[in-house]
């Protein structure tokens, strides 16, 4: 385990980036991540007491505070009659309850882990991030910057008229994903989103008008869409599955996520 | 540093390092019901309440617990005595080292939930291993617990 010197919990956010600044101090979220590391950490730097743990909804959007928890995403009833519970099921297969009780959203989306089933399911909605000093940018944008200094403060998620379906492929159940993938039609476009995570590497999202433009039941479409996200998914190996299997299950998750939003098998 | 924490509904304060871990405090505290398994973050042996919430005590600094409630298997033993019995009248363990976190998160998910199916009983204790059984006993144990409770009129 990393060893720590100092514990550091700041009374404000701008206490917690003054301090996050020096090199060898870290913010520490839920910490189960950290935990598996190594090395020295000169100053641990715990958020929480910023009550920064609640999700607020409002007609137009979602705030979800970086210290809430999986568990609350879990069990949040808006968050889940919105997403069709896409939510749910993108956080409830990650270990157990008491690992999401502690596990954060702040901890997962920061982090931009390969692994994490959080980045995915987000990305493929209308997500931002705010940062205490960048301010508010996209999840996209943010799933795809190098890491930097800044304190990930929440997370907005904007209502929009969509449905959303997530698959993760586990070898067996609590482990990490070998693939997960969110995908999003547009109600009123018809028009799809796809992000897909644990190729192994960070989540990416793929929306092109051309092709996932109203995609429909027609078989054929179907099939276009599949052979271009199989295409275009950079995917890599690992101790849980080969590039090849990985990009063998994008196209199977894209049917199944296409079938299921269309309304087979409803 | 000095740590204060109410455990067990007692006041507790301790001398810990900023790198102390949760489980390590408890155990000092002498609440060596709460055990390593794993080490990483999996298997659930360490879990114990924090304000009531089921955690994993391994993976929590304890200066993080300042201030709170924590609760131990040693705090819960009419609770974890009356359902135990359940789990031993199926010889659903072998060697028992996994049974602390597994009935204080059994404890955790009656509390939660009054009449779980069989589906949630399974997806709320999946961060729980045993590795000498396949959970078919432990299953039995909790199922038969919950008709019990039921004939009792303490479930909803």
């Amino acid at each position: 385990m990393v060893t720590i010197r100092e514990y550091r919990r700041p009374e404000s956010l701008e206490e917690a980036w003054e301090l996050n600044q020096k090199k060898r101090n870290r913010v520490i979220a839920g910490m189960l991540w950290t935990k598996m590391g190594r090395g020295s950490i000169q100053t641990a730097i715990d958020l929480s007491g910023l009550h920064l743990n609640t999700i607020e909804e409002t007609e137009m959007e979602f705030e979800i505070g970086c210290m809430t928890t999986l568990r609350q995403l879990e069990l949040h009833e808006g968050l889940n009659q919105y997403s069709g519970g896409a939510v749910r099921e993108a956080v409830r297969h990650i270990v157990g309850v008491q690992f999401r009780n502690l596990a954060t959203v702040g901890g997962s989306i920061f982090g931009r882990y390969g692994f994490s089933d959080v980045l995915t399911v987000f990305l493929a909605m209308d997500a931002y991030v705010k940062m205490y000093q960048g301010g508010v940018m996209s999840l996209d944008e943010f799933a795809r910057m190098s890491y930097n200094r800044d304190i990930l403060e929440k997370l907005i998620i904007k209502k929009r008229p969509a449905e959303y379906y997530y698959q993760s492929v586990r070898n067996t159940k609590t482990d990490f994903p070998v693939l997960t993938m969110a995908a999003a039609k547009n109600l009123e476009t018809g028009s799809y989103h796809f992000s897909v995570g644990a190729r192994p590497g960070r989540a990416v999202l793929m929306a092109d008008e051309t092709v996932f433009g109203n995609i429909g039941s027609d078989q054929d479409r179907v099939r276009e869409a599949v052979e271009y996200m199989k295409a275009s998914i950079p995917t890599g190996s690992n101790t849980r599955g080969s590039a090849a299997y990985r990009t063998q299950l994008v196209g199977v998750l894209t049917e199944r996520a296409v079938k299921k939003l269309e309304g087979e098998g409803r | 540093m000095t740590l204060e924490l109410t455990l067990n509904g007692r006041k507790t304060s301790g001398e810990i390092e900023a790198d102390t871990l949760l489980i390590d405090f408890l155990r000092e505290q002498g609440c060596y019901s709460v055990k390593r398994g794993c080490e990483t973050s999996n298997c659930g042996l360490c879990t114990v309440f924090m304000n009531d919430v089921p955690i994993l005590s391994c993976s929590v600094l304890a200066a993080r617990a300042a201030g709170s409630s924590i609760t131990t298997l040693e705090g819960l033993q009419e609770e974890a005595a009356e359902f135990g019995a359940f789990i031993a009248d199926q010889g659903a363990e072998q060697c028992g080292f996994c049974n602390p976190g597994f009935v204080m998160n059994a404890l955790a998910l009656f509390r939660e939930k009054k009449d779980p199916s069989e589906e949630e009983i399974k997806e709320y204790l999946a961060g729980n291993l045993c590795r000498c059984s396949g959970y078919e006993g432990q299953l039995r144990g909790i199922q038969a617990f919950l008709e019990w409770k039921k004939g009792k009129g303490e479930t909803r």
